[in-house]
């Protein structure tokens, strides 16, 4: 089947089989690699992108349901190589280890700011129980999205991500 | 890991939708939300011919008033459900037991149609939709036809849908400013309920009017638990009398038996439960 | 760019790694594609135990897009080919033939039968279902003291016996303490338990892939693995590939926790069917694939006794294990328990020692390393039977600790396992922890909530931990018949410009070695931490090195690269001397530059490295080079610390369990990057903790993982757990410049216990001594109820769950 999915501000028109996952589709097709499939059950989370909005798994969307629209992966966020400010807290607060779930974790987390601008540590674990991690222990992602938090504008999510001015990555160390 | 291959087809209207799968055969699915379905593609425990996807059936969208009934459409998402104000104000248990469902991605894509077509005992709209005695819709190629939520679950992952037949709206007599909670217990935020209960209550200066009860995962189907609800009409929303009323939670159950829960810890579980619901409910 | 004034070695750097993994910049091994690429896809075996009577390939032969299906005829006609064991533990250790693919039996559900190369992956699995294999079932052998028994079935009929090896450790033979049979028969009290380390699938977020590309001059192998150097060699020896013709490249690898060691089966197979049809091939795992084929961790039967005088001095312990190892030998499989052999003592000075493991095939998926690899397994048992010996003499638990652990002024301190730990300060990390803890305020809280008899109990959790890491000093592993050393590489190149060029033989795979190597050469030759490129992963740029696992990345491999600079800085210094027309005595390096003593007269290791790239200008016999390299071998295993105190809350009405908190004070000597240790601090106790409390396999009695997904094998989330308070003490090693000790496994190690402590602390009252892991609410209800530490009793039948319990068809992936 013929479908057309603008990623990342990118329209693409393929030929797909019916059975192909949008992750694969991302990965295999669009070569956007950035999106990584972490199991077969939709537990994981590893491959969260945005659809028109909103976060889902993309292992758990077919291509073809993605028709006409647009997706947003971790590879469409920083702007003119600016990151966005979930992306620097990431960094900034060591939410990460070996970076796989990471992502995922990212495009979750800013799903959840756009629905709650200001969570408390409750409400972020809980806003990210559809994404798992084995290197971090959840600690310092909690403490990333709270930074980011307070670094972003409210309502600011996937329709409206704004970004701040914020320093490169590499330079750090304080 | 891959689904094996089948062929697609995206109808836009109900009328549609059912030609597609009355020529399809039996081999068919219907993919709603697709939240259970792909992980069951992906595991290809299904190798469906055809599938049938409503995702642009625009009809089968939305929550309305009709009447004393909300009607909800078969394809509203959980994430709608979650937010919709004629959901808070005349079935606060859906928003309830919604909250709890999987996880905020699965939220968005996954439909309380497709939930409740699905009917896997663990499913957590289930008792809900029995508690609040609401009645299904279901669309085939001789027409429509209603189905209380008594006589629709039938059995694990069986419905009263013929294979023909495409559920198109949940019809749920209006409970209004009727108070609720579900308690779900699971082992991790992301397990199935091992045992959990909806209770939706009418209460009136401290004493319990009517209430609803039903529990998740003690059975097959969702099982109402009315001998709790019998035991708390006219009762004070007082400890002692929740206690009492939700001793009668496992009355009448058969309880599955797995790793979690053997049959005397899920009869168990299911009074502690249905006592703590009982109380966030009446606000005890 | 200006040298660092201030040391790099402490500082909480923020990563370099960061920047490409979280903009999606991943080199993931199933990212890697290439021109004309085929897609392998494996058969396995559903059934845990059968003869392979016949091997149908024909119809999959003919499916659309696939090239070739292969069996093990194909691929090892001779059935000469068998999967190496680098760990040997005893001279009459059983090891069978553990082959690429199944040819007569298979001894495991998850064994490779069948191998289908295609192009595309999609098409490679459909042509799965095409296969057909006739079974002739066998009976299985699942429980341990039932596989040791007299006529039982045996997993391979040739060795005529499940026994894989017995390994033995006696102080009162070794000579380096008492003979425990007397101990135990002389004491006054004497606490004997059983306990049980359950199975748990190691799980990495990331599975796993290899990809061979056969048409470059060296053989080209990626795959998703923590050992790139050791898989090359020994690639080399199982195929008889000439070494020199194999290139092994770890890409961005997602996580390993052990389980990524390995030599897998399906990286042979992707090296001979590459070879053979000269075209690269690709194996990429899906979740419920790996679940079942990758290797498992833990799994042992801990008979324990403990003896001790009425006032608490413990007099003597003897070990007693059945240890699973699966269907076959995994490469260091094992030898895991023997890692936590010397551990159950941890850190107390007890008098007598007896260690004793039986190590067990059963049709299981093998088991080999799983963070801590046999120290987390040791720190259970002997944390769960001190507090079992406290309740017995009727002791506090800590105070009953203290009586017995190793004094700060006692060390270096050579224990009744005849290993020297070098430092440690068990009461500054124990105060520290108690008062982060408000253990006295919780002790409390726990008294009135017994008194009231509150529905909700408290109860404190303690566990004192060490360990042995940092593998390992090379002349000990030879005596105990590891088949490999434990030093580790590093170079170091100058480049000209003044960048510096650091290619190590640890093989990160989310450690963050990139951001704390380059502290440490920034410290060492005074050049910014910006300037430093480290190198890893591939064996044609880092070609030398032991890769990572055994928490000793830094403390071998680190060294190494603290070596390596010396020697750049030994090096440069005439070099110096020349260029500034002095006496190399009269030269200071300090901050990057060499500067003559007493004067402003200075030159740079930049300009040093330059002149010497130029060469004009050299003194008579140096060669013009800088580049160093050196390769160390530690003399002593790392010997790490902590205090970790967990209070847990227990509904009693329901058996679910709260961690209200948790708090941890770990000594791993002086910290490089203290924002990466506290790193993997969270990291380790979130899989202890998980350990306690979600995860463990589960297998019908036919031997099918019926915890094959992540939908049955539960792993926390972030709502699943608490944050934590972490400190450290700061207690150098004395055996390394740096003075610094492993971190990777310890959070692992000492929360499990500290958990499980917290519980049964809470519902003792209620006649409760043990509840077998994971504690469900299920385990803990059923505790309280019946005072015992029974399991709740798994169940057959079906419940509702979604997929609920998946059978590995072996076939469709």
């Amino acid at each position: 089947m013929r479908i057309t999915v603008t990623v990342d501000g990118t329209k693409y028109t393929d030929e797909v089989e019916p059975r192909t996952l949008l992750a694969h589709h991302l990965r295999e097709r669009l070569g956007k690699v950035g999106t990584v499939v972490g199991c077969d059950t939709s537990n994981c989370g590893a491959c969260t992108v945005h659809l028109d909005g909103h976060s889902v798994k993309s292992c758990s969307v077919l291509a073809v349901q993605a028709d006409g629209c647009e997706v947003t992966t971790i590879e469409g966020l920083a702007r003119d190589g600016k990151l966005h400010p979930v992306q620097q807290a990431f960094h900034d607060n060591h939410a990460l280890q070996c970076g796989f779930c990471t992502p995922g974790m990212i495009m979750q987390s800013i799903d959840l700011l756009a629905d709650n601008p200001d969570p408390d540590e409750q409400a972020v674990r809980e806003g990210l129980e559809g994404n798992l991690c084995r290197c971090t222990g959840y600690q310092n992602i909690v403490r990333a999205v709270r930074d980011a938090a307070q670094h972003m504008s409210p309502g600011a999510g996937p329709d409206a991500e704004r970004i701040t001015e914020t320093k490169h990555v590499g330079v750090g160390g304080d | 890991m891959i689904p094996a291959s089948f062929d697609y087809v995206r109808p836009s209207t109900v009328d549609e939708a059912i030609q597609a799968l009355a020529s399809a055969g039996e081999d068919a699915k219907v993919l709603a939300g697709g939240q259970s379905l792909l992980p069951v593609l992906r595991m290809r425990l299904a190798t469906p011919t055809t599938l049938i996807d409503l995702g642009r059936v625009a009809e089968l969208r939305g929550v309305r008033e009709d009447g004393d009934a909300l009607v909800i459409g078969a394809m509203t998402t959980h994430y709608d459900v979650q937010r919709d104000a004629l959901v808070a104000e005349h079935a606060a248990l859906l928003k309830e037991a919604t909250d709890t469902v999987a996880d905020p991605q699965i939220r968005h894509r996954g439909t309380f149609g497709g939930a409740i077509a699905h009917a896997d005992p663990a499913g957590d709209l289930l008792a809900p939709v029995l508690a609040l005695e609401a009645s299904l819709v279901l669309a085939g190629p001789s027409g429509r036809r209603t189905v209380a939520a008594a006589e629709f679950f039938q059995d694990l992952f069986t419905t009263a849908l013929a294979p023909d037949e495409l559920l198109v709206e949940v019809r749920v007599p209006k409970h209004t400013g009727w108070r609720a909670h579900y308690e779900k217990f699971n082992r991790v935020a992301q397990a199935w309920s091992m045992v959990a209960v909806a209770v939706t209550v009418r209460t009136e200066a401290g004493v319990i009017e009517e209430a609803r009860v039903a529990l998740t995962n003690m059975g097959s189907t969702p099982v109402r638990a009315s001998g709790v609800e019998a035991a708390l009409v006219g009762a004070q929303a007082s400890a002692d009398s929740i206690a009492a009323a939700a001793s009668h939670a496992a009355e009448g159950t058969n309880p599955p038996v797995d790793s979690n829960a053997d049959v005397e810890y899920r009869r168990h579980l299911a009074q502690v439960l249905t006592g703590r619901a009982i109380a966030a409910a009446a606000g005890a | 760019m200006t040298a660092t004034i201030e040391p790099e070695v402490g500082k909480s750097r923020r990563r370099k790694e960061d920047e490409r993994l979280i903009t999606g910049r991943t080199r993931w091994t199933d990212n890697i594609t290439l021109p004309g690429l085929l897609h392998m896809a494996i058969l396995r075996s559903p059934f845990s135990h059968a003869k392979i009577v016949s091997i149908d390939t024909s119809a999959a032969k003919n499916a659309p897009g696939v090239v070739a299906v292969f069996t093990a005829r194909d691929l090892d006609p001779d059935s000469s080919i068998g999967m190496p064991c680098a760990w040997p533990i005893t001279p009459d250790m059983k090891a069978p033939r553990r082959p690429i693919l199944a040819a007569d039996r298979v001894n495991f559900a998850g064994e490779g039968v069948a191998v289908v190369v295609a192009r595309s992956s999609a098409e490679a699995h459909d042509a799965l279902e095409e296969i057909d294999v006739e079974y002739d079932e066998l009976p299985v052998v699942l429980d341990l003291e039932a596989a040791l028994a007299d006529g039982a079935p045996l997993v391979h009929e040739e060795l005529g016996t499940n026994k894989n090896a017995l390994w033995i450790f006696d102080s009162g033979e070794a000579g380096t303490g008492g003979n425990v049979e007397d101990a135990i028969s002389s004491s006054e009290v004497v606490v004997k338990r059983r306990f049980r380390q359950q199975r748990l699938i190691p799980a990495f977020m990331e599975p796993r892939a290899c990809v061979v590309d056969p048409t470059s001059s060296q053989i080209t192998m990626w795959s998703a693995t923590q050992i790139p150097h050791i898989l090359r060699v020994m690639s080399a020896l199982t195929l008889g590939i000439p070494e020199h013709k194999l290139r092994v490249i770890a890409p961005d690898v997602g996580g390993g926790f052990g389980g990524k060691i390995g030599v897998l089966p399906e990286e042979m197979m992707s090296l001979l069917v590459a070879q053979k049809l000269g075209k690269p091939v690709k194996w990429n795992e899906s979740r419920s694939e790996t679940m079942l084929a990758a290797h498992h961790g833990r799994d042992q039967i801990q008979d324990i006794t403990i003896s001790a005088t009425r006032d608490g001095r413990v007099t003597g312990l003897k070990v007693e294990l059945l240890a699973n190892l699966g269907a076959y030998n995994g490469l260091v499989g094992p030898g895991v328990p023997i890692l936590g052999a010397f551990m159950f003592n941890a850190i107390y000075k007890i008098p007598a020692y007896h260690f004793a493991c039986t190590n067990v095939f059963t049709t299981t998926t093998l088991t080999d390393a799983y963070r801590g690899a046999g120290r987390p397994e040791a720190t259970f048992a002997i944390e769960r039977i001190m507090d079992e010996l406290a309740v017995e003499l009727g002791m506090d638990p800590m105070e009953l600790r203290e009586k017995n652990w190793i004094k700060h002024e006692e060390f270096p301190f050579t224990t009744v396992c005849g290993l020297t730990y070098d430092s440690g300060n068990y009461e500054a990390a124990t105060a520290k922890a108690k008062e982060l803890f408000d253990y006295d305020g919780l002790r409390a809280e726990q008294e009135k909530r017994r008194a009231s008899k509150d529905k909700v109990q408290l109860g404190i959790g303690i566990s004192t931990f060490t360990e042995m890491c940092g593998l390992a000093p090379s002349r000990v592993l030879g005596s105990l018949d590891f088949g490999a050393g434990g030093w580790e590489y590093a170079s170091i190149r100058m480049l000209p410009t003044g960048k510096v060029e650091v290619t190590t033989g640890a093989s990160a795979h989310g450690q963050g070695h990139e951001t704390a190597w380059s502290q440490i050469v920034a410290d060492q030759l005074g050049v910014a931490f910006e300037d430093v490129e480290i190198l890893h992963g591939d064996t044609q740029s880092s070609h030398k090195g032991l890769d990572t696992y055994g928490s000793r990345s830094l403390v071998v491999g680190g060294i190494a690269v603290v070596k390596a600079a010396e020697k750049v800085v030994a090096k440069a210094k005439p070099i110096a001397a020349h260029l500034l027309e002095c006496a190399e005595d009269d030269l200071e390096f300090a901050g990057g530059k060499f500067t003559v003593k007493g004067t402003d007269t200075s030159t740079t290791m930049g300009d040093v490295a330059l002149a010497t790239f130029f060469a004009h200008n050299l003194p008579d016999g140096v060669e013009p080079s800088l580049d160093s390299d050196a390769t160390f071998d530690p003399e002593n295993f790392s010997f790490p610390h902590g205090t970790h105190l967990c209070a847990a809350e227990v509904d009693t009405e329901t058996g679910r369990i709260k961690l209200r908190s948790y708090v941890c004070v770990d000594d791993v000597g002086v910290a490089v990057n203290p924002l990466l240790v506290e790193g993997q601090v969270h990291g380790g106790l979130a899989q202890g903790i998980a350990q306690a409390l979600f995860e463990g396999t589960e297998h019908d009695e036919s031997g099918t993982l019926t915890t094959g997904t992540f939908a049955d094998y539960l792993l926390p989330s972030a709502a699943d757990l608490p944050s934590f308070t972490t400190d450290r003490t700061e207690t150098p090693s004395t055996t390394n410049p740096l003075g610094a000790k492993g971190v990777g496994e310890a959070g692992t190690i000492a929360s499990t216990p500290a958990v499980v402590n917290a519980v049964i602390d809470a519902v003792r009252p209620f006649g409760v001594d043990d509840i077998e892991m994971p504690l469900t609410p299920m385990r803990v209800w059923h505790a309280i109820q019946h005072g015992t530490g029974d399991a709740g009793g798994p169940g057959r039948g079906e419940a509702g769950g979604g997929l609920g319990s998946i059978d590995a068809t072996g076939g469709a992936q």
